[in-house]
């Protein structure tokens, strides 16, 4: 089932949560809402899952083209699963997911029989069969996860909403989850929309991504696009790190052609710190003489903080450890670096 | 809920020998301890004793008849039917006050939670004159009542208002701070799931603040069989009528009659106690709870 949201717009007393928001989820996909926490998107998944209501007459949730802006958070449908889980917590593991059930008007009602049984496969679903009579308190982190994950499917719902799935588990188990949660997606193609602020998560399983910020949706793409053709400042720098550099005239010099960047009326180019090459500084040849001021080498790649010595903006990059082995670079030497790609915004975008 | 404090913190022998940053020197944990142990001796332990000494003074015959005879037994029968009316009442408007201030945003929250703790801040006189004014004889309602022959000061609903004004409180101070800190993220995942609210309360508060709730009930239970104050300005003190056993322990002291105040009063000690090991047995439950 398809979701959709037009105008979308809700205040908080004076604090404007979201404004003017629109959205479009198509039917199966999984789709991250991804912004930095105060952005709103907690919020506007709280609004199509009817926790909370749009200012009156600001906007509308359709659901499958139905309008369900006035329709109640019981009758919409939604399986919404809680940053913090929110199981019951006098309640065993079976008894959580069968409460959805149990809670039905007795016509609609299955046989006590048939609620455990299907509790007990939608256990088996996320993999917890064997946990079925704990309390939620005697669970990890990624079982409870689960274990609401489950309870959230029991009620057959059309779309699944997840409110920062992941962020309160530790980084493996994250990273993990983060996968299952993908591969789960593709078994039962269920409309989903899952909040987050952490790009890579978001970046790595969602099919598309809607990055939000200060209450609107600064973009919406495929993670490739949104990645490689930023719509913003904001995005560019919230997708990961980012060199800030003022001074245009400097382009020329940067670019690794020699040819013209792209003039940005407010001056700035922005480049990822693993768009920049490094040669030996008496090589010679275009490019911006830099003093290396700190040296990272740990991990898989290593980063650099470079000072451009021209403007004196420090500048990170990163590069490969067999790159940084063969330039021999120490703390105080002089490097050359070029761009290979950068980005500039015109000053007065529009969203 | 409070955890009993002490029980976490207990001194075992096998970490004496490491010192810890919290740990005193002997002589002041035995001086602060015994301080303590002195002064629950004098002011506690003693006073409760010699409550049984005397009510047991003249034998237990006559404890037994003084605790049986019928302005006795009418005020034991009063202060139950208070107690029997008030703390229903309070779990009712307790749980309603707590569940709207903990769980919804409102204007004038603040006001309500203020409201609340009225009755901690005013004396009890104050509280039961407040009634006689708003419905004794010269009162703002007094007449109309008297007109349709109802009585309400220095009669049982006189009682019962000063008492559920004195101890309501209790239950919504018990459970706000509880509630709060629970959320509500419980309630909405139930909404979600397609609970209406009533299965909501039933099936997911009531069920996390159900110690909490007793030990509300049990505090509030505690004070309303207790009240003296209040209930002393609206009661009128007819005996065999409208007294309830603090009052009645009061009017035979002021007669001479020791033993048999204390004999009463004794009764009231009891169900003190009574009431202390319940609370007790309910936190040692509750912290056993997983």
């Amino acid at each position: 089932m398809s979701i959709d949201a037009h105008g979308i717009q809700k205040k908080f007393g004076a604090f404007t949560a979201l404004d003017g928001v629109d959205l479009h989820v198509p039917q199966g996909k999984l789709v991250a809402v991804l912004g930095p926490s105060g952005s709103g998107k907690t919020t506007l998944l709280r609004i199509i899952a009817g926790l909370e209501f749009p200012d009156p007459g600001s906007g509308r949730i359709l659901f499958h083209g139905d309008d369900v802006t006035d329709v109640p958070a019981g009758k919409r449908r939604v399986g919404f699963v809680f940053q913090h889980y929110a199981l019951f917590r006098h309640m065993s593991v079976i008894e959580n997911v069968a409460f959805g059930l149990r809670v039905r008007r007795r016509r609609d009602r299955p046989p006590s029989a048939t609620i455990s049984e299907r509790a007990h496969r939608l256990l088996e679903l996320v993999q917890l069969d064997g946990l079925a009579g704990r309390f939620p308190s005697q669970l990890s982190g990624g079982q409870r996860q689960r274990v609401a994950l489950a309870r959230a499917l029991a009620v057959e719902p059309k779309v699944l909403l997840l409110d920062e799935p992941f962020g309160a588990l530790d980084a493996r188990v994250r990273k993990e989850l983060r996968r299952w949660l993908r591969r789960f997606h593709d078994d039962i193609q269920l409309t989903t929309i899952f909040v987050t602020h952490d790009q890579e998560e978001a970046l790595e399983i969602a099919d598309e991504v809607v990055i939000m910020n200060q209450g609107r949706v600064e973009q919406v793409g495929t993670p490739q696009q949104v990645y490689d053709k930023p719509a913003s400042p904001f995005v560019y720098q919230f997708l990961g790190n980012v060199n800030v550099l003022r001074a245009p005239a400097l382009a020329v010099a940067l670019r690794r052609d020699g040819g013209v960047a792209e003039a940005a009326k407010d001056g700035q180019i922005y480049v990822r710190p693993h768009d920049i090459e490094l040669t030996p500084h008496d090589a010679g040849g275009p490019g911006l003489s830099a003093i290396v001021r700190h040296l990272h080498a740990a991990g898989p790649h290593a980063r650099l903080l470079l000072e451009q010595v021209q403007t004196r903006e420090q500048v990170e990059v990163e590069i490969s450890r067999s790159e940084l082995s063969d330039l021999n670079l120490r703390v105080n030497d002089l490097v050359r670096m070029r761009l290979r790609q950068a980005h500039s915004f015109d000053e007065d975008y529009a969203i | 809920m409070a955890l009993p404090i002490a029980s976490t913190l207990p001194s075992r022998p096998s970490r004496a020998a490491t010192p810890r940053a919290t740990r005193d020197p002997a002589w002041a944990r035995w001086l602060l301890t015994g301080v303590a142990l002195v002064f629950l001796a004098f002011f506690l332990v003693l006073p409760l004793a010699a409550v049984f000494v005397q009510a047991l003074e003249k034998g237990l015959g006559y404890f037994l008849a003084s605790i049986s005879e019928p302005a006795a037994l009418s005020a034991i029968r009063l202060t139950l039917l208070t107690v029997a009316i008030v703390v229903p009442a309070n779990v009712v408007f307790g749980v309603a006050a707590a569940w709207a201030i903990a769980k919804f945003r409102f204007p004038g929250k603040s006001l309500l939670t203020t409201l609340i703790d009225l009755p901690f801040a005013v004396s009890p006189v104050i509280a039961g004159l407040v009634y006689v004014l708003v419905f004794g004889a010269q009162g703002w309602f007094g007449p109309w009542f008297i007109a349709h022959n109802l009585r309400v000061i220095f009669a049982v609903p006189g009682i019962v208002l000063a008492t559920a004004f004195v101890t309501f409180p209790f239950v919504a101070r018990e459970l706000i701070p509880l509630m709060q800190a629970q959320g509500t993220d419980e309630e909405c995942s139930a909404v979600t799931l397609g609970a209406n609210g009533w299965q909501t309360f039933w099936r997911v508060t009531l069920p996390n603040i159900r110690w909490g709730l007793f030990y509300g009930v049990i505090l509030c239970n505690a004070r309303a069989m207790g009240e003296f104050g209040a209930v002393s300005v609206v009661s009128g003190h007819i005996r065999g009528e409208t007294n309830t056993m603090p009052l009645h322990v009061e009017i035979l002291y002021n007669e001479y009659n020791i033993v048999g105040a204390f004999a009463v009063a004794s009764l009231l000690a009891v169900l003190a106690l009574a009431t202390l090991i319940v609370k007790s047995v309910v936190e040692w439950r509750q912290a056993g709870v997983p």
